[in-house]
């Protein structure tokens, strides 16, 4: 089934909610959604929740004789799954460029950063090691898959604990869990992916982006990272130009989530391995209520609606009242006839313009110099302010304009427009700008 | 667990352990049951029974692809996905047997041309995960409300070397067991829709193909008990979708 198109209606109302700072489900630029760990009843087998997005994670182990030329390492093996589950759009047995990057950057976030001891997971050298494998199935997808997978990923590993061996001579024993209890993995550091999604050209920031931001995204920063601040991968996609003051405030704020997202892990681990201890009930059973059994459920989203009512008030006063609307046609000739407030048609005059300016040059000629004038006057302005950091706003030079005598409306807008074409690509460059000092 | 979710008492709780006797056999573990759990399928649900646990996902009716358009009923499909590593041979015979079942109940000439598609994907296996996958689609498809001619459940069953009959066994009893069944059974005729065995068992050791016309092994009457809304009976209806009525 293939993906709905993002209307650009839509996307306009998302990019100017998120130009004016408003994301919306609630959060603010920097707030993560709710993250939920709940573990299964097989050790290594945890579901992570971020937001709505949803990960399982499960890790198995096997023993394997090792590679050739790492005799003495056991082998880590990640893989990612997108099933049709977590999105209409994702078939099933496809290899798609997401899976593929999302896979890689997984790989270079938990293996390549050595977080786990593979030398631990040997048994006999060159002969026999504990291959680890983690499987994530995405179950739902709402954005930031990376972070939510991530985490599974690391939580799965920490939660894992394999058979344990005993090796005398040449004989390699391997026990039940009833015969002996089974081990951890040895775990050095708990690396965890943060998100940042950019918006136009990379003057907005948004941490964890839900799928419908990653849809209207320029880019997006990666940054894997753990609680002692080291970056163990850090990756930058779709394409944009980041200033250095702007990746190393992301690696800042990275900081600051690592470090609640692992005590996070932490305590969910403790409770889960307190209940197991206590023979207590545990498993994913009880992570569903009873009145659960077909709850639908609706999360609220804390928005401020205090002075919404007062505020529609104010702008219902405000505005002018609706213009009466001319009901009775007016009768040009038979057959034809006319609903409105009877201005002449005004299409197509951008190219009448020159004609009609010979036509009435006797006249208008006086206005027209004026306007002209005018217009001149504000291009220079413009260009001069090209290299000074005073810019005039595009409110202000329409405003210039409006200011002309109104004995010949329709001819002023003519030219206006006229104007605004030519000043058009040096206006361009000068915005931008100003939106980028405006975001530092 | 919640006793509360069972409506027959005398059905035993049982601990979320694999611990601990059950009684005469013919009797299920728990089960719970959540729908509505994820926000991009049109319908989902989530089963329980004991630790088995089952992850359904339904899309549909949706735009098929022209290879595998019908032109008189709806295309069904069914993913089964594995915890650990690639879908094998044992998912796709499993998912042939939940699509034959959904196909009976589920009306596809209403929406011909058009696909439905139930993802299932194994989140715990702790035996009859057959039953368990099949009570998922089955609820999923509910959720998604997508019309169907009746409800379904799906029942393990376990013979023993002694002869006994066990229902919805676990992994270890279904290791012990001399033969394995499972059957889906539908809520308004109450007939058999599916069955698939494995091992070796007499027709008189298991009172199987009577349950046919209409006679229920006496566990299942949980799965399939009779449910009212608001005084008026109706059709024999999975007692997990009983609350789901009821509210």
């Amino acid at each position: 089934m293939k993906e709905t198109p993002l209307s650009n209606c839509e996307r306009r109302f998302l990019l100017r909610a998120i130009e004016e700072k408003k994301r919306l489900d609630g959060r603010q630029t920097y707030d993560y959604r709710n993250i939920k760990i709940s573990f299964g009843t097989d050790y290594g087998c945890c579901i992570v929740e971020l937001g709505k997005t949803r990960v399982l994670g499960q890790v198995s182990c096997e023993l394997v004789s090792p590679k050739l030329n790492r005799a003495t390492e056991g082998i880590l093996f990640f893989n990612l799954e997108l099933s049709q589950m977590a999105a209409p759009a994702f078939e099933p047995g496809r290899q798609s460029d997401l899976l593929v990057k999302l896979n890689r950057l997984l790989e270079r976030c938990l293996r390549n950063s050595k977080c786990i001891d593979t030398e631990s997971l040997c048994v006999v050298a060159g002969e026999k090691v504990w291959q680890i494998r983690v499987d994530l199935h995405l179950l739902n997808h709402d954005g930031n898959i990376i972070d939510a997978a991530s985490i599974a990923a690391i939580v799965a590993l920490c939660h894992f604990r394999r058979p344990d061996v005993s090796v005398q001579g040449d004989e390699v024993t391997l026990y039940t869990p009833e015969e002996r209890d089974p081990v951890p993995l040895s775990i050095h550091h708990m690396p965890i992916c943060v998100s940042f999604a950019f918006f136009q050209q990379g003057t907005y920031l948004l941490v964890d982006p839900n799928e419908r931001e990653e849809r209207v995204m320029d880019g997006l920063l990666v940054i894997a990272m753990n609680k002692h601040r080291e970056i163990c991968t850090i990756q930058s996609s779709g394409g944009i130009m980041l200033l250095k003051d702007q990746v190393l405030r992301c690696s800042k704020i990275a900081g600051v989530k690592v470090l609640e997202i692992t005590e996070l892990i932490q305590k969910a681990l403790e409770n889960d391995q307190k209940v197991r201890k206590e023979g207590g009930k545990f498993g994913f059973a009880e992570s569903i209520a009873s009145q659960r059994i077909t709850a639908f459920k609706m999360e609220k989203a804390p928005i401020d609606t205090s002075d919404v009512e007062e505020k529609a008030e104010e702008i219902i006063a405000e505005a002018e009242p609706p213009s009466e609307v001319v009901s009775n046609p007016v009768l040009w000739t038979p057959g034809t006839a006319q609903i409105g407030e009877g201005i002449e048609n005004s299409w197509g005059d951008l190219e009448d313009s020159e004609k009609e300016e010979d036509d009435e040059d006797g006249t208008d000629e006086a206005i027209i110099l004026d306007s002209i004038k005018m217009d001149t006057g504000v291009e220079v302005s413009n260009i001069g302010s090209q290299d000074a950091p005073i810019v005039l706003s595009d409110s202000e030079e329409e405003e210039m304009i409006i200011l002309e005598p109104d004995k010949n409306p329709k001819k002023i807008r003519t030219q206006t427009i006229s104007a605004k074409q030519e000043k058009a690509p040096s206006k361009k460059p000068v915005k931008k700008r100003k939106k980028k000092r405006a975001a530092n | 667990m919640d006793g509360a979710m069972l409506p027959d008492a005398k059905i035993r709780t049982e601990s979320g352990t694999e611990s601990g006797p059950r009684g005469p056999g013919c009797s299920l573990r728990h089960f719970a049951c959540e729908q509505n759990l994820l926000s991009r399928p049109d319908g989902s649900a989530s089963f329980l029974q004991g630790d088995t646990s089952v992850l359904a996902g339904v899309y549909g009716p949706a735009e098929v692809k022209v290879s595998k358009e019908i032109f008189n009923k709806a295309t069904l499909e069914v993913i089964l996905r594995p915890k650990i590593g690639l879908p094998g041979v044992a998912e796709k015979s499993r998912e042939r047997l939940i699509r034959n079942t959904c196909e009976a109940v589920v009306l596809g000439t209403l929406h011909p041309r058009t696909s439905i598609t139930v993802v299932l994907q194994v989140v715990s296996d702790a035996g009859s995960l057959l039953a368990c996958c099949l009570n998922a689609a089955c609820m999923a498809l509910v959720d998604a409300g997508v019309p169907m001619r009746a409800l379904f459940c799906g029942v393990t069953c376990a013979l023993n070397s002694d002869g006994t009959l066990v229902l919805d066994p676990t992994a270890k009893q279904e290791k012990e067991a001399r033969a394995i069944l499972t059957f889906a059974l539908d809520s308004v005729e109450r007939k058999l829709l599916m069955s698939t065995t494995k091992g070796l068992y007499s027709d008189a050791e298991v009172p199987v193909w009577r349950w046919g016309e209409g006679q229920i092994p006496p566990g299942c009457e949980v799965l399939l008990g009779p449910c009212k809304v608001e005084g008026e009976p109706l059709p024999y209806v999975p007692s997990v979708c009983k609350r789901h009525f009821q509210t």
